[in-house]
């Protein structure tokens, strides 16, 4: 096990340098020069010259990547362009908004998700499900914009249920009050796409030998989906629900946007609109070693959930 | 699509086709599909919706179907602006956006009052180009007014902001939307076939250096990576958001692309291409991508779905389509600040085009996956 878990690691450093490569050779290369975005309009040679001198813009490629590497590794990545803020300091102010949005949301989505998935499983090939299917590819061709705007129109400003937008510092308000409305969006809007994929996952169980000797023992249909089928359809919905999650920060952006909440997703469309290179290339960096680690995690729960996995 | 390349190896089309033919729910959904490529034709040749930047209606005027009555009150001088929003009982602001209602309503009637007191503005600054606005002002005025005369109070779905009407700025919208995403979709499709096909055929180093390129592409988050690819390239043009999409979407081609012609490079007819003397890159791209370019359809009509819907986004975002370009996204973008308004037929309009859009084309995407490879389903 702790074999197998070193030499995973010891396999994502090529991977890694690569990322770290790509994000410097579109920042450093195809980006231009930063001098001139940092200096503004008003600038003269001199404050360029300057500028370039405090960035190291001005040493050779590999004193540049090498002193990107040491950004990296000691998560120093100096102050924002905009705003003077620590990037550090950026990225773990603003990973608590995002999480508060994004557990209670995977968690619901995944339940709701599997159930329904289940359920429509029972009546699989029926009508019922025939009209699920095709709702769902309906819902699924709705712009996300589209969801948001008018769910945040009609429940927040028209109907009042909601805050239209807004943050707050205490924890319990945050979750109760501010997300409730993201995250039911995100509900509705991931709510397709999942039950479609689960559906498949548990129909590729319902069809195979277990089912039916549980079947011949008399067991309830109730309980071969719930305990039998559920169990091994378990394995490509953790791949899935695992997989998603690092990008999932990223994607509740438009969220965070139209909501005002201060997280991860707001911050890089902030960042992409100033030009803000540091951030960007601070979250672009860590959220692919996140992916790359949440990679390997969902490797090691295969084997607590299915024992016939075996780790090489 | 189908009749051109049914005669290049009749077998695998031919087939498919009959399938397709079977199927209803693809049938219909191809219908739509040529409708919108019909649509697309006219406007990109200029029949349709060329002089979507015309403004002939007034200023949001309503659909026909609603008629002209409902605005008719506050149309005369100032529209919208005599229009106050309900108050939003959960704003902690409103005493504060009520206070502020007052005094502008306070403002405007002194400024209504003081007339043309002169050309200072409200800064007390005179304004230096004063005589040639003038001029300008003055220049066209005997047309300008002929035009307003003739501004309809209502169109066939309403009209926007500057009195576009919207059937037209959807159809040129569509125009947009559509264009990047099959284009999009086709660099990304050839990218992916051509790294796929060297990976996959030539094996061995060129293999690990394609895996570790995919690698990376896949650990970075697709929409991050967008963004990222966005704020580097500071331009904005409908040529740059095709680059982006089509130099980050290659990866799921790819893997398909690479599985295949692993798969098709021991076959026999490539030994015995081999074998009578063709090249590598013969072997490759005569032999074996006829036999594998169904993959490839499939592949381009997911991402193009895909794409499109990343249109959207990234013009919504505005980091899309230039100003003076109208796609879905930056109608949805106008949309957003109409609807607190009440004008909502901008976002129906936009919603609605691109829904039987994505929905016919995933639907058609669906069933041609199930009649090129019966297999897989």
């Amino acid at each position: 096990m702790l074999a197998y878990i070193v030499r995973r690691l010891w396999q994502m450093i090529p991977t890694m340098l690569g990322v770290v490569l790509l994000v410097f050779l579109l920042f450093n290369w195809v980006g231009g020069d930063p001098a001139y975005i940092l200096a503004g309009k008003m600038s003269n040679p001199e404050q360029i010259a300057n500028i370039r001198r405090q960035l190291g813009i001005d040493e050779p490629v590999y004193v540049q990547l090498w002193i990107f590497i040491k950004q990296i590794v000691t998560f120093d990545f100096g102050a924002s362009w905009s705003t003077g803020e620590q990037v550090s300091r950026v990225i773990s102010t603003r990973l608590g908004p995002s999480l508060t949005l994004l557990i209670p949301l995977t968690i619901l989505e995944t339940v709701i998700a599997i159930a329904l998935a289940l359920l429509i499983a029972r009546v699989r090939g029926s009508l019922t499900d025939r009209a699920v299917m095709i709702a769902c590819t309906v819902g699924m061709s709705i712009s996300i914009l589209v969801y948001i705007i008018v769910f945040q129109y009609w429940l927040g400003y028209k109907l009042g249920l909601f805050p239209v937008q807004g943050w707050g510092d205490s924890f319990a308000h945050n979750l109760l009050r501010y997300s409730a409305l993201p995250i039911l969006i995100l509900l509705a809007v991931s709510l397709a796409p999942n039950l479609r994929l689960f559906r498949t996952f548990v129909l590729d169980e319902v069809n195979q030998d277990y089912v039916r000797t549980a079947r011949a023992k008399g067991l309830s249909e109730g309980r071969i989906l719930w305990v039998h089928v559920l169990r091994n359809a378990a394995i490509p919905i953790i791949t899935h629900v695992m997989s998603n999650l690092p990008s999932l920060l990223i994607g509740a952006f438009l969220v965070e946007r139209f909501f005002s909440i201060p997280g991860i997703g707001r911050e890089i469309i902030l960042a992409v609109e100033r030009s803000d290179f540091p951030v960007i290339k601070a979250i672009t960096v860590y959220v692919a070693f996140a992916t790359m680690l949440f990679n390997l995690l969902t490797d090691l729960l295969y084997q607590a959930v299915d024992p016939r996995v075996k780790l090489r | 699509m189908f009749a051109s390349s049914s005669h290049l190896s009749p077998g695998l089309w031919t087939l498919a086709w009959r399938r397709l033919r079977a199927d209803r729910v693809a049938m219909a959904a191809l219908a739509v599909l040529l409708l919108f490529a019909a649509m697309l034709a006219a406007s990109m040749s200029g029949w349709l919706a060329n002089d979507w930047a015309d403004e002939i209606g007034v200023h949001y005027a309503p659909p026909s179907f609603i008629g002209a009555q409902a605005d008719a009150a506050h149309r005369t001088a100032e529209p919208a602006a005599t229009e106050v929003p309900p108050e939003n009982p959960l704003d902690p602001l409103k005493d504060v956006i009520r206070e502020l209602r007052a005094e502008m309503d306070g403002a405007s009637v002194a400024a209504a009052a003081g007339g043309e007191a002169g050309a200072e503005d409200s800064y007390g600054i005179a304004d230096p180009l004063e005589k040639e606005l003038a001029e300008i002002r003055g220049m066209p005025s005997g047309a300008a007014t002929h035009v307003t005369s003739e501004k309809k109070t209502t169109l066939p779905f309403g009209a926007d902001k500057w009195g576009h009407d919207v059937i037209k700025k959807t159809i040129k919208g569509a125009e947009t939307s559509i264009v990047v995403g099959l284009v999009a979709a086709l660099v990304a499709t050839f990218l992916g076939t051509l790294f796929g096909a060297l990976a996959g055929y030539f094996g061995g180093r060129t293999d690990d250096f394609f895996n570790w390129f995919y690698s990376i592409f896949t650990s970075i988050p697709y929409l991050l990576l967008i963004l990222a690819v966005a704020a580097v390239l500071q331009q904005k043009g409908v040529t740059t958001i095709i680059l982006i999409l089509g130099l980050t979407g290659w990866t799921g081609v790819f893997r398909l692309v690479r599985a295949e012609y692993m798969k098709h490079k021991e076959r026999e007819y490539v030994l015995a291409a081999g074998a009578i003397g063709g090249s590598h890159l013969g072997r490759m791209f005569i032999h074996i991508f006829p036999n594998i370019s169904h993959v490839a359809l499939v592949q381009m009509s997911i991402l193009a779905v895909g794409f499109i819907k990343s249109e959207v986004i990234l013009s919504f975002l505005g980091f899309g389509v230039p100003v003076g370009v109208v796609s879905w996204g930056s109608m949805l973008n106008e949309a957003q600040n109409e609807l607190i308004l009440g004008k909502w037929w901008q976002l129906t309009a936009a919603t609605g085009a691109m829904a039987v859009l994505v929905t016919a084309f995933s639907l058609f995407t669906d069933a041609l996956r199930d009649a090129l490879d019966p297999k897989l389903k």
